[in-house]
């Protein structure tokens, strides 16, 4: 069973920065009122770094990659 | 009085460039958590800013300390720049700089590994950057006849005025900000109106 | 503008079971419901004495004790071979869960979750009142099969002196294995959610919390905790006692078994228990209903037209994008606005946000205005184009599935009573004189679906 890896945001944690959607345009957009709206497909291994950073720069630490 | 040993010149050189950095990193750690923006840069500017010159900063106080030690001048051990008040010369002020520098620590690699502590507890921790900036201050102030006048005294003023500033604007601004429970109130009541403008600015 | 008003009062006195108007009565004016408590095998839940609850005596007289099995497991089998589904709304299987909490390691917690919270169900009130032990036999096999060592009763202030009595009864009698807390649950739509219903036990207040990790996995105080619908415990307790072929002998194959049902129509409000597939023609009357909604406030209005032809089971509600959820059939009559109703529960379910998640937050207050404007005289061209976009935004954007349920809400308002947005748009209502929409208060327009007053302002509001 191949591992993947999909981001999630914790709604309660976000507040809207929208740093992840400057970083991760590719998967991250932002709603009419800032909130991002997050790719619920597994991330392409091209866009796994950039994933990555996103996740760090989240500065209210909402963004997480999850493995399933 | 310091001597005049190039070593001597650059660990005050690193020292003011260390307080501006540290000033720098404040206002902008306050900018981000109240999602403020620098004119013209993107959002992960500020955050970004905010870490890299946090790293700079202790890059800098890294130098500071050493060049301290190594000039011959006076005596300061090497771990006085970590454990206060272990230094003869200046015991008080350079403590207080150690002080400063381990609090600095303990935000940075709080920070670095974030995603593995609890929220509330990095929170907490990061909190101490409202202490470590004035130690860090009352240090350079105390330790070093430079900043007691001239253009130099102006320059820790200045710095002073801006972390005051920004405290006082996050102070105000967390009180203008609405607690979780009546939030939802507040925006029907905004949008209950029939003539209510458009969408308006998010509550958060 | 709309304001909150009383609630219906005849609704209420059906939850608090007066003699008049008591909850299980299977009323002569209501044509199917006599046929239901009437056919064999039914009821199960409720006294067999309509409207007489049973006290711990005719319980046991009925029933018998509790048959504790001195060791695990067996329970949830008989739960997986019954095919017993959760009662609380979401149907997930309850062998699954038991499993999953009985697997955890240490401490384990079982709650009760009476706390319904949905103004227009009234089951689990009436469970608690008209056979409270029932539900906790429930609680203690089941605490039993998964190995907990504590167990709380989570319910709406106004039970708990009932229950209290019982389990000072039971205890007495030396039936319970795991001593019962009573907690009280704020008047809160969210309270009876899981994860927040775990927050409040935890002391702090009933709103939700992310999930990963499910309740079930790391809960009050970090220890697994099953948390399971008072209705389902009920169920579980008969199984224990009679099997799963029993349970089996009624409902459909996939969805097997009884429920609960509150039903509410143009002859007033019940709580019937009824066969899982049957007709809802024989549940409740139909003749001259606009639309019927279907599992509450979260659920899906659909066209009386329609629903002439649909059972009592998701496997048949699904083709038409409902859901049994809680047991909640409302059938409009005529002469109401379904717009009107329709604004009233979005605004509701817009003040009951917890206020945590930003798309939430932000969304529903802006819908429940654009329904308002839909359910007056007019609107502007956009607004039904901003509500199928905001039902968009808000669905799965959430820690739980608050706007999810108000997006599906809204969405089959849409629907349902398309023909209605375009009278108002011309100024017109099918219902009543459109003049007279004022207050919820006003004596020209009798709301039909039952809302509580107020809106919660502060932290207090939550606890």
């Amino acid at each position: 069973m191949t591992m993947v890896d999909t981001l999630r945001v914790n709604p309660i944690n976000c507040t809207g920065h929208g740093v992840c959607a400057e970083l991760l345009p590719e998967l991250v957009t932002l709603d009419e009122w800032g909130y991002p709206i997050v790719d619920p497909h597994p991330v392409p291994p091209s866009l796994d770094l950039e994933a990555r950073r996103a996740v760090a720069a989240c500065p209210a630490l909402a963004l997480k990659l999850l493995r399933t | 009085m310091g001597g005049t040993t190039a070593f001597w010149y650059a660990s005050r050189a690193t020292g003011v460039v260390a307080l501006l950095l540290l000033t720098a990193v404040l206002v902008l750690g306050i900018l981000v958590n109240r999602q403020g923006r620098l004119p013209g840069l993107p959002r992960f500017a500020v955050t970004s800013l905010h870490r890299n010159i946090s790293l700079l900063a202790v890059a800098f106080i890294a130098v500071h300390v050493l060049t301290a030690v190594l000039d011959t001048f006076v005596s300061i051990p090497l771990l006085s720049g970590v454990i206060p008040f272990a230094s003869g010369y200046e015991r008080l002020w350079l403590g207080l700089g150690a002080i400063s520098f381990d609090l600095m620590l303990a935000l940075i690699i709080t920070s670095l590994v974030r995603g593995h502590l609890n929220r509330i507890l990095w929170r907490s921790i990061h909190l101490l950057a409202y202490l470590c900036w004035p130690v860090a201050f009352a240090h350079s102030i105390g330790s070093s006849r430079d900043l007691q006048h001239g253009w130099l005294l102006y320059l820790a003023l200045a710095c002073a005025l801006a972390v005051g500033a920004a405290i006082l604007w996050r102070l105000a601004s967390a009180a203008r900000q609405l607690p979780r429970a009546a939030r939802v109130a507040a925006l029907l009541h905004e949008h209950s109106r029939p003539t209510a403008t458009k969408a308006r600015e998010r509550i958060s | 503008m709309m304001t909150m008003a009383p609630v219906n009062q005849r609704v209420n006195e059906t939850a608090n079971g007066t003699a008049n108007e008591t909850a299980d009565e299977p009323a002569n004016r209501t044509a199917g419901a006599p046929a239901q408590q009437q056919r064999p095998g039914l009821p199960r839940l409720l006294p067999l004495v309509p409207g007489v609850p049973e006290d711990l005596r005719a319980h046991l007289a009925r029933y018998g004790r509790p048959p504790y099995q001195g060791g695990r497991g067996h329970l949830i089998q008989a739960a997986e071979q019954a095919g017993l589904t959760g009662r609380g709304g979401a149907a997930f299987p309850a062998h699954r869960k038991l499993a999953i909490v009985a697997r955890g390691r240490g401490r384990k917690v079982i709650v009760a979750n009476g706390a319904e919270s949905e103004p227009a169900s009234h089951k689990d009130a009436v469970l608690l009142r008209a056979a409270p032990n029932l539900v906790l036999d429930g609680l203690q096999l089941a605490a039993e099969a998964i190995g907990a060592s504590e167990a709380y009763l989570y319910v709406h202030p106004g039970v708990s002196a009932e229950i209290t009595r019982a389990l000072g009864q039971r205890a007495a009698a030396g039936l319970d294995l795991v001593s019962v807390t009573i907690a009280e649950a704020p008047p809160r739509f969210l309270a009876g959610q899981e994860s927040a219903l775990v927050n409040r036990l935890g002391g702090g207040p009933a709103v939700p919390t992310f999930v990963p990790p499910r309740v079930t996995e790391r809960g009050l105080g970090g220890a697994p905790t099953l948390v399971q619908n008072v209705e389902t415990l009920a169920h579980l307790a008969l199984i224990a006692r009679y099997g799963p072929r029993w349970f089996r002998a009624l409902g459909t194959r996939n969805e097997p078994g009884s429920m609960l049902a509150t039903l509410h129509s143009k002859v007033g409000s019940q709580v019937v228990e009824a066969e899982i597939g049957v007709p809802l023609r024989t549940l409740i009357p139909l003749e001259g209903a606009q639309a019927v909604l279907i599992g509450g406030y979260h659920g899906t209005w659909l066209p009386a037209g329609l629903i002439g032809t649909l059972t009592l089971d998701n496997a048949a509600l699904k083709g038409h994008g409902a859901a049994v959820g809680a047991g909640v059939i409302a059938a409009l009559p005529a002469d109401r606005c379904g717009l009107v109703e329709a604004a009233w529960v979005v605004r509701y379910l817009a003040a009951e946000s917890a206020g945590q998640c930003g798309p939430c937050l932000n969304g529903l207050p802006r819908m429940a205005a654009a329904l308002a404007e839909l359910a007056g005289r007019g609107h502007r061209r956009q607004v039904r184009a901003d509500l199928e976009r905001w039902s968009g935004l808000v669905t799965g954007r959430g820690a739980c599935n608050h706007p999810d349920g108000t997006a599906r809400f809204v969405r089959s308002t849409l629907t349902t009573f398309a023909p209605e947005i375009a009278l108002h748009a011309r100024g017109q209502c099918s219902a009543i004189n459109h003049g007279a929409i004022g207050s919820r208060g006003a004596a020209s327009y009798q709301p039909f679906l039952p809302l509580p007053d107020g809106v919660p302002m502060t932290e207090e509001d939550w606890v």
